[in-house]
């Protein structure tokens, strides 16, 4: 199953590293990212793959908030169809 | 790969414009518990509601993490009561009782189907049914009632009409301390629905299968975002945007409904497309009509702005989902809605204008809050009233009305949680009290004779 990590917040350096090793610890894999910095503030997407891992969605959104919370950002992470779903035909 | 815009819309919706999924409700038949004593039923009727939707919370709880998208409401709809109840009419309350402890033991806010349709003509079990409607809600928490007393297909059945303004003033005083609250768990509707998701109103049809899944979806928040978005548009292209924003928000619910269907072992029944209003401040329907050009909702040219956006909600959603049903369309409770509050404090939106707007969006005369000492017929052609309009329209249409006891113009009154708050609005006082009395049947318009 796959899924969007979304990361949005003040710019800062490691942001990505603390997601990766966050991610790799529960191995899950990293199919995509993609990321820029709109007007000082740092956005990413990544499309990860949860199908060697172990982890739960519900229980690893949970997670992220958590992180997110701890690194001073706002990480989300949805089953990818609700993005589909709503901006696709 | 998805795009930035797309995901960080969809992020925005959510966190910032209130997106969400406003119900998820399991429609439950009780037919197969009908049994030989009123005792027996009740003992069916619970247990097979807690079967049923044992897992109904837990479910929605994890379809909202997964998906990102906060699901408000579960809920559970049942079979019209009155049909379980005929053969012992005069212990419904029991079966009353039994609906309202499942719904306390499967953990939901309400549960509704305490309900009798009547809409041609009124047996004597649904006589006595109705009769235990104040006695009942006002012993329990969490049950919701309804009755239909008209169609476009059959007319009024004004005799049915004259006993709804008795039992809602009845309702009112046996919960005077709570100033009349079970009141706003009471609907009295035309051409009701039967798949309807939302509450108060909502009840399993007698066609429908025997466990079924409809949801909800609501979006306020995120219509009004998007119209600040075109300041200057002119009127068609803000209802190009109204389209295509509830078209999102429907697909989300679309979703859902399906998923939670496959995981509850219920049939995906339909999606509901529309546009219900908290009371927190961004996510009401009032604050959209304004943001459209009006200084406050209620004056001249709201009739004409509902009608717009109750229009442009449904053609975005129809596209988006494979079944739409329920009320679908835009919701205008009083008391529920923070531009609707703040215009009835300001005496800017009276019956009467609520009453023209009933006529061009979903439901109708919805949580309002009249002076206690307003007389039961004139609740009746209040009543009367708004199901003259659903029946000529061929639209449902409903009263939600509460005399708040003790209680007079310039009082206001707190019924707490996502039922909000209200000034008491003042009704006409010239009597209706005679055409009330004179009972019988409205016959049904002339086009409903389409065989």
């Amino acid at each position: 199953m796959r899924a969007v990590l979304t990361v949005v917040g003040k710019d800062k350096t490691g942001i990505i590293a603390k997601i990766s090793a966050f991610l790799s610890e529960r191995n899950i894999n990293i199919l995509d990212i993609s990321q820029t910095i709109l007007q000082e503030y740092f956005a990413m997407i990544m499309i990860v793959d949860l199908s060697q891992s172990k982890a739960e969605l519900a229980l690893l959104a949970d997670e992220c908030g958590r992180l997110g919370e701890k690194i001073g950002m706002s990480i989300h992470i949805q089953h990818e169809e609700i993005f589909n779903a709503m901006h696709s035909i | 790969m998805f795009n930035y815009g797309d995901v960080l819309e969809t992020i925005n919706m959510i966190e910032k414009e209130h997106l969400d999924i406003r119900t998820v409700t399991m429609g439950i038949s009780l037919l197969p518990c009908i049994s030989g004593s009123a005792e027996q039923t009740a003992v069916k009727v619970y247990d097979t509601v807690c079967k049923k939707a044992e897992n109904i919370v837990k479910v929605t709880s994890d379809l909202s993490r997964e998906y990102g998208i906060p699901i408000v409401n579960k809920r559970v709809s049942v079979t019209p009561a009155a049909v379980i109840c005929a053969p012992f009419a005069e212990k419904s309350a029991l079966i009353g009782k039994a609906l309202d402890n499942a719904a306390k033991t499967v953990g939901i806010d309400f549960l509704g189907g305490y309900s009798a349709l009547v809409h041609k003509g009124m047996a004597d079990y649904e006589r006595e049914f109705i009769s235990s409607i104040p006695e009942v809600l006002s012993q329990t928490e969490r049950l919701c009632s309804s009755v239909n007393i008209g169609s476009s297909k059959s007319g009024i059945n004004m005799n049915a009409v004259k006993l709804m303004g008795e039992v809602i003033k009845q309702t009112a005083n046996k919960s005077k301390e709570r100033d009349g609250y079970a009141c706003a768990k009471l609907v009295v509707f035309c051409n009701a629905v039967e798949d309807n998701p939302f509450m108060a109103g909502a009840f399993h049809g007698i066609g429908e299968s025997g466990t079924v899944i409809n949801v909800g979806v609501s979006g306020p928040g995120v219509v009004l975002h998007a119209i600040k978005g075109i300041p200057n548009a002119d009127l068609t292209e803000l209802a190009e945007t109204v389209k295509r924003t509830a078209f999102k928000i429907t697909r989300a619910g679309q979703l859902i409904a399906k998923e939670a269907a496959r995981r509850l072992n219920a049939e995906f029944g339909i999606v509901d497309l529309s546009l219900a209003p908290t009371p927190a401040r961004g996510d009401s329907v009032a604050q959209i009509l304004e943001e459209m050009g009006l200084e406050q909702v209620g004056t001249h040219g709201s009739t004409a702005c509902l009608a717009m956006l109750n229009d442009a909600v449904k053609k975005g959603g129809v596209m988006a989902s494979s079944r739409v049903g329920g009320l679908s369309g835009a919701f205008i409770p009083v008391s529920e809605d923070i531009g609707m509050i703040e215009a009835a404090e300001r005496g800017n939106l009276c019956i009467d204008k609520l009453e023209a707007m009933t006529a061009v969006c979903s439901v109708g005369l919805d949580m309002i809050a009249v002076p206690g000492d307003t007389p039961a017929s004139t609740l009746s052609a209040i009543i009367a009233d708004e199901a003259a309009i659903g029946m000529i329209n061929n639209k449902t249409t409903a009263v939600r009305i509460v005399p708040v006891p003790d209680k007079t113009v310039g009082d206001s009154v707190n019924f707490g949680g996502l039922l909000g708050h209200a000034p008491l609005m003042a009704v006409h006082t010239r009597s209706a009290d005679k055409f009330i009395s004179r009972g019988g049947l409205i016959p049904a318009p002339i086009h409903s004779n389409k065989n």
